[in-house]
This record gives structure tokens, C-alpha cells and sequence, in this order.
């Protein structure tokens, strides 16, 4: 439509022609810090409870299962297709569905169910931040339709901050539509900047680590 | 409400300098040298990202649009407003959609959007919670990053009342909980879902969309369309970059150094991927931008992300708030965006409501010398009212105050008058009962200091002749 026109004008604007060479941009920001295990777990458990999340360690297989068994007790979950969530039993707990290939059903089960279980690609520790991508494994509504949303995440998948994930990671929509990070509850404070959870997304986050 | 209106109410002065006040203290918490040594220089990074990539728009235009292309979604250029809503509506008409969720976008409130869509019988429902209340009581934002500040729970609760047919509901939580009801059948009904952008990525074709409720997750991540409207400033050359842009949105913003949700966004989903649009469309807008980037001396008011900490630090924004600004942009960076996207004469009062005391500029995090720019701003707009005879009696004021300072006698004289006629601060002028209009206003407020019962230049003839 408007393509050449619009390109023409910002060309004369900045006195560029079609096609000329542009010089190097700034070159990439991205720190390296060094931070051990422990200090990544600490981390990410104190700013995530700051944000009213809930950390939970696991000290064996078993044990995260029975976690994420004792969270969604009575409760109906749909879990994203994630291998991790099938190995470690969770998809078999009762009160579970798992979300499956299709669209319409898994969109259907996450606008249903209490609880949305995934696994995550990542979790940064600077900011207690769980990295989503979207794909066979993990659907998008998962974390996002139930109003609680419980992760489970090896201790390997720990990272310290957006700089390592985006050196790890430097084209994040390569090879997936979606990559979302996930901070803390969904939270609101726009009628007098009184702060509300769960607004739209899950008001509650826990995340199992193993 | 007007600027005379909103300083006597004293509830709404109240809730903007505690609003505002509030953010200040989240963003200097956020940006302590403890918690981030290197902000300054992350700063000018960000500036100097900014200014490359504004340098080389063109570029990054087609290097993001060969992208977007590359995941399977499409790019449409639109000159103005017209062409969004002329292909928001031809899309609507071709899928046969009605319904439209959308999450906040500033982009969408400067060309209204859903006034248009609106008046072609489409249903633009915003969805982040202080939008959302904005729509219904058809208004505008009175805040960039915080549209509602200005209403109290009775308002909302009076609102819902009378739009939802809700039960009457004060208590906040239970407001908000009224708000993701209606408003999740919306995201699950949709045909379309239109967020705005906070950054466009040209190495990746991605859209990135940073918010704290999930409602821009959902508007792009439910329905079958998801079509982003952003200003093509909005681009950054490489997605590592956005470890600085994000790091300092947010704490500019809100505090915060990351915000609950980021959602870094390309193309329809993929083969393979479970849920997702099956559409993707990224709206590159123009509307004054490519004039406002023919001028080296002020293309730097491009640079802005919308973070809102220059409203919440200015001292003219914190007294008249937000919708006395002629635009949807207010505060310091609405002062230099309104006269280059509406014309240097459709408001030529604006840039000179400063005090250019500058706090802006230290608070920017792409550090946009905005004080300079209301300068230039103004000596334009001085030129322009010159160039057409307008302004005749200031012109005439400034030419007496300079033939006068050139006679000292003239001067003293002044001097002497002055001292007799303000010797009790001027009160006397404001009670006249028919003092001079713009003095008496001013004087109401404010008394002017007492001068000195001895002139300097008397007291300096005295101790010449001791």
C-alpha cells in the first residue's frame, strides 16, 4: 500500500539512499555475572516471594510430584505436554488432564481447570523469572487461562539474568512463535494504585524446583 | 476538567501527587547505584542504540518487515490513520470479525482507533483494567503508563453500575474481579486480538509487548488474528538489546526491572506449536513521524519508549494532571510529540507551560534533552507568529522594555515608581475590585517580595560621595 511511499519519505528525511550501507550499531550490552547454584536458588526464591510467588525445592523426583500432588489436591489442573511433567508422574495425578496437540481442546481444558502445570525453557534468577516458549510441549494458555500456575523446573534450566538468557539465546522467535517472561503474578493497580493479583492472568505462581 | 478546576479540586491534586509520587519513589528505588551501578550507562547506550537506529530507520524498516515475512506473518505501512482503520476493516469484512480485544497502545489512542472502528459498527473492547474504565466512561488516559489515575473506587463503582448493570461493588479487589469476568467471555469470544508494541526487533521480526495483567498475552495469544499497531519508531536493531531496553522500561516506568509479563512475539504459530494466532500482522505507522525525523535538531523526541517518568516528575503535570493537555501524549514529552504531529500552531501555548526546570531530561532513560527541544519549540513558534503579524502586543511590551533599559534615567525613575507602588507586596492590586486581569490572578496566589526601601544605585551614589 503505503510501502514505497513511506520508505521514500524516511529516505529524504534522513538523506539515505535505497539500499546504502549503515554504519555499525552500538555494539550488544550484555553482562556476565558469575553467580554458583546456591546463590542463583536464593535469588530467585527472594524475588519471587517478594512478588507473592511460592518456591518450593525438591529433593528427589518423587518428591516434586508429591509437591505439585499436595497443591492441586481437590482441585482440576490441565498440564502442558512437557516430557519432564509426564517422566516425573505428574500427568497422572488425579484431577489432571493433559493438554494435548489440539487447539481447541487444550484451550478448552485451560479455560476450565483451577490450576495450568508446565515446565519452563528457562528461569532467571536476577528477577525470579520463568521463560516460556511456545511449542509442541508447552502451549500458551497453560500459564496463562487458570488462575494458578505451578512450574516445575530443573535446577539446570536456572540462569541468572535476561543478559545470559539473551547470549544463550541471542534470536528468541527463531524457532518459536512466542517467548514470554513470566515475573511474578499478574497483577493490576490501575483503581487507585491499590495492587490486586490475578487480574488476567494466574494470581498465584509456584515453582517446583528439582 | 479544566486546568482552573482540577487545582481547586483538592482530592484529584491529592491522588495525581500521590500517584505520581509513588512511581518516583519504585523508579529512584529501582535505579539506586546499589541495585544498578551502571544505569547512567546504560543510558546512554540506550540513547546512543536509539539515535543509530533512528538514523537508519529505513534499514531497519525492511530488516524487521523481511523478518515478520520470514515467520509467516505480514508487515502493512499506513501513511495515517485511515489506512489502519481502511485495513483493520477490510480484514474485519474478509474474516467476517466483529469482536476485537485489545491491550493497552498508546499508537492506537493517538489515531483513535476505536472511535473508527467503532463508527464502521466493529466492537473494540479495551482490556487492561485502567483502559477498560477509560472506554467505558469515554475518556482519554490520563497517564501513559497509568490511564485511570485520576478516578476513585466510587467512580469506578458508579461506572460499572450504570455500563455492566452490576450490582453497586467499592471494594477494589472485588471490582477488578467483576473486570476479568466480563472481560475473559471477550478474549474467549474474540475474532481479532490488536496490542500495541513496546519494541519492534528488526533482527528477529518480533513484537515485544511488556505489561503486568496478562491481558496483552491473552489478546495476542487467543483469538485467530493478532495484528500489532506500533509506530515504526519503535524499532531496535537486535533482540540482545533489549536486555538494556527492558531493563530500563521498566524501572523508569513502574520500578520495576522486569514487568510480569514480556512477551517477545513473531508470526503466527508455528508447525508444531500447540495454541496461537493463525494470523499475524504488524501495523508500521507513519502519521508524522517521517516529517518529524526531516529535522536533525528535534528528531530525537523519536527516541521516547513511553515510560511515563517525565510526567510523573514534572512539576506542571503533577499540579493540572493529565487532560488538560491538548493530546493524548501529556506531560514534558506531549509538549514536544503535540506541536510536531498537530501542527507548531495548533496549540502555540504549549511548549512556553514550563518552568524548563529540566527534571525531565535527567529522568529520561533514553535521555532526550527535552528542555532543549521546548526551546527550539518555541523559538519557532515566536518565529512563525513574527512571520504573520501576530503577537503584536508583546512584540510592542519587549520593544518599550528595551528602549527603556537603554535610559537609565527611564530606569530609575521605574525603579522609584515600583518601590511605591509594590511596598506591601502588590496586595493592594488584587483587591482592586477592577485590577488588571492576568496580574490579579497572579497576585490572588502569590505576593510579589517587598523591594528595598534603598535602591541599590541610591545606595551606591551614597558611598561614592562619602
Amino acid at each position: 500500500m503505503s510501502r514505497e511511499f513511506i520508505l521514500g519519505r524516511v529516505r529524504s528525511a534522513l538523506d539515505r539512499k535505497t539500499g546504502q550501507v549503515v554504519p555499525p550499531p552500538p555494539p550488544v550490552w550484555l553482562l556476565d555475572t558469575d553467580w554458583t547454584l546456591e546463590e542463583k536458588l536464593a535469588s530467585f526464591k527472594e524475588k519471587l516471594e517478594r512478588l507473592a510467588g511460592v518456591v518450593h525445592m525438591a529433593d528427589s523426583p518423587e518428591n516434586a510430584r508429591e509437591i505439585v500432588a499436595s497443591l492441586i489436591t481437590g482441585k482440576t489442573a490441565v498440564v502442558s505436554n512437557a516430557t519432564l511433567l509426564a517422566d516425573l508422574g505428574i500427568t497422572r495425578l488425579p484431577g489432571v488432564t493433559v493438554a494435548g496437540q489440539d487447539s481447541e481442546q487444550s484451550r478448552k481444558l485451560c479455560a476450565e481447570c483451577s490450576f495450568g502445570i508446565t515446565g519452563a525453557a528457562f528461569a532467571l534468577a536476577q528477577t525470579g523469572t520463568l521463560v516460556m516458549r511456545a511449542n509442541s510441549q508447552e502451549a500458551r494458555l497453560v500459564s496463562l487461562l487458570p488462575p494458578l500456575h505451578v512450574a516445575v523446573v530443573r535446577k539446570e534450566q536456572l540462569i541468572v539474568d535476561l543478559d545470559e538468557l539473551l547470549t544463550k539465546i541471542p534470536k528468541p522467535v527463531e524457532d518459536s512463535s512466542s517467548m514470554v517472561l513470566i515475573t511474578g503474578p499478574s497483577r493490576t493497580g490501575d483503581i487507585e494504585q491499590i495492587l490486586v493479583r490475578g487480574v488476567h492472568g494466574p494470581g498465584v505462581v509456584h515453582v517446583v524446583f528439582l | 476538567m479544566s486546568i482552573q478546576e482540577t487545582l481547586q479540586d483538592s482530592k484529584l491534586q491529592l491522588a495525581i501527587y500521590t500517584a505520581t509520587g509513588r512511581l518516583m519513589d519504585h523508579r529512584a528505588n529501582a535505579i539506586s547505584p546499589e541495585l544498578l551501578p551502571r544505569y547512567q550507562e546504560m543510558r546512554q547506550h540506550a540513547h546512543d542504540l536509539k539515535k543509530h537506529t533512528i538514523e537508519n530507520l529505513d534499514h531497519y524498516m525492511e530488516e524487521f518487515e523481511k523478518n515478520v515475512i520470514a515467520h509467516g506473518g505480514k508487515v502493512v505501512f499506513c501513511k495515517d490513520a485511515t489506512e489502519v482503520s481502511d485495513f483493520i476493516l477490510r480484514l474485519a469484512k474478509e474474516r467476517g470479525a466483529h469482536l476485537f480485544v485489545k491491550s493497552k497502545s498508546m499508537t492506537s489512542e493517538e489515531i483513535d482507533l476505536n472511535e473508527r472502528m467503532e463508527h464502521h459498527g466493529l466492537e473494540p473492547v479495551e482490556t487492561d483494567l485502567g483502559e477498560y474504565i477509560i472506554q467505558l466512561a469515554h475518556q482519554k488516559p490520563y497517564h501513559i503508563v497509568a490511564p485511570a489515575l485520576h478516578m476513585t473506587r466510587f467512580q469506578v463503582a458508579d461506572l460499572f453500575t450504570e455500563k455492566l448493570g452490576v450490582p453497586r461493588e467499592e471494594v477494589i479487589e472485588e471490582q477488578t474481579m467483576i473486570a476479568r469476568r466480563v472481560l475473559r467471555e471477550k478474549f474467549l469470544a474474540a475474532d481479532i486480538g490488536i496490542t500495541g508494541a513496546n519494541f519492534l526487533v528488526a533482527d528477529s521480526g518480533a513484537v515485544v509487548v511488556v505489561e503486568n495483567e496478562g491481558n496483552a498475552r491473552l489478546t495476542s495469544s487467543a483469538p485467530k488474528i493478532h495484528i500489532a499497531v506500533a509506530g515504526m519508531e519503535k524499532l531496535i536493531p537486535r533482540a540482545q538489546d533489549l536486555a538494556v531496553m527492558l531493563g530500563l522500561l521498566g524501572r523508569s516506568a513502574t520500578g520495576q526491572a522486569l514487568t510480569s509479563y514480556t512477551s517477545i512475539l513473531s508470526g503466527p504459530k508455528r508447525p508444531g506449536e500447540v495454541d496461537g494466532p493463525e494470523e499475524f500482522y504488524v501495523v508500521l505507522l507513519d502519521a508524522g513521524r517521517t516529517k518529524l525525523l526531516e529535522d536533525p535538531e528535534k528528531r530525537e523526541s523519536l527516541y521516547c519508549i513511553r515510560c511515563g517518568a517525565c510526567l510523573n516528575h514534572c512539576p506542571v503535570y503533577r499540579k493540572i494532571g493529565g487532560h488538560n493537555y491538548p493530546w493524548v501524549y501529556s506531560g514534558p514529552i506531549g509538549k514536544i510529540l503535540a506541536p510536531q504531529f498537530k501542527g507548531l500552531m495548533a496549540d502555540p501555548w504549549l511548549p512556553f507551560a514550563s518552568s524548563l526546570c529540566g527534571v525531565c531530561a535527567e529522568v529520561c532513560p533514553v535521555k532526550i534533552d527535552i528542555p532543549r527541544v521546548l526551546l527550539q519549540l518555541r523559538s519557532e513558534i515566536t518565529e512563525e507568529k513574527q512571520r504573520t503579524n501576530q503577537g503584536g502586543l508583546e512584540r510592542l511590551a519587549f520593544k518599550a522594555f528595551a528602549w527603556a533599559m537603554r535610559r537609565p534615567w527611564i530606569y530609575e525613575w521605574g525603579g522609584m515608581m515600583g518601590a511605591g507602588l509594590l511596598g506591601n507586596g502588590g496586595r493592594w492590586i488584587s483587591e482592586l475590585p477592577i485590577a488588571p486581569g492576568p496580574v490579579k490572578a497572579w497576585l490572588s496566589q502569590r505576593h510579589l517580595p517587598a523591594p528595598a526601601v534603598r535602591s541599590f544605585r541610591e545606595q551606591w551614589r551614597a558611598r561614592r560621595t562619602k
